[in-house]
């Protein structure tokens, strides 16, 4: 299991070798991208603010979660923070599984758990010179009851 | 009377912004975050409500009515939106 914080591109062939086992038949990764609207506004830059030590225990609490539900192999995340433009990588997740069922599927878990529980901010700029700081308005609760 | 603790409030996001500092050393009475927070909300006027928010102690989630500590660091940490 592997996560990192970083405020560098993230480059996946860099972290693809972490997933590598002779008993893998197969990699599921996952790219988010920073698109260039949200909510019918449109998106300049954005902004990843984190809050490291904690973010780092989550994540790996996260990936254990993973790793104890599906049969993988091996699991590996990384999150950007710092200024983005569009089109970059804000998170990678990369999953190696024996099946590629179970990697699908952790990988699935391991993206939609870390969105509403990873201490991690986005502050979004528009092209109308506002800026804000996005959040599902659900996720305060749902990260709550799912993490007890 | 009500023992003062020396703490450390860490603010992220939007409550970084709105007290205009990333941490600070505070002594307070709270005895749990819920009354911290509603000190500093008093204080500083950050509009988020409680409910909206959840409490990490010493870089570990914890509850809103968990006892503090001297020299605890608490961060409160508004609504997040990773990935």
């Amino acid at each position: 299991m592997f996560f990192e914080l970083t405020d560098a591109t993230i480059e996946p062939q860099r972290y693809r070798p972490k997933l590598t086992d002779s008993g893998a038949g197969g990699y599921v990764s996952f790219e988010g991208w920073v698109r260039d609207r949200n909510e019918g506004q449109i998106v300049t830059a954005l902004e990843y603010e984190a809050y490291p030590e904690l973010a780092q225990h989550e994540a790996q609490r996260i990936l254990s979660e993973a790793y104890a539900q599906f049969p993988i192999r091996a699991i590996a995340c990384v999150h950007r923070t710092g200024y983005l433009q569009i089109g970059e990588l804000a998170v990678w997740i990369g999953v190696s599984a024996t099946h590629r069922q179970s990697a699908f599927q952790a990988c699935e878990y391991t993206i939609d758990q870390l969105k509403v529980r990873l201490p991690i901010w986005k502050k979004e700029y528009y092209q109308n010179g506002h800026s804000h700081w996005v959040h599902c308005s659900h996720c305060a609760a749902k990260a709550a009851s799912s993490s007890q | 009377m009500t023992e003062s603790r020396p703490l450390t409030i860490k603010y992220f996001a939007q409550l970084r912004e709105v007290r205009g500092l990333s941490s600070e050393d505070r002594q307070s009475t709270a005895a749990t975050p819920a009354d911290l927070y509603a000190e500093l909300q008093n204080q500083y006027g950050f509009s988020l409500p409680q409910e909206r928010l959840r409490v990490a102690i010493n870089d570990r989630f914890a509850e809103w009515s968990d006892g503090l500590q001297a020299h605890d660091t608490v961060a409160f940490i508004p609504p997040v939106g990773g990935g």
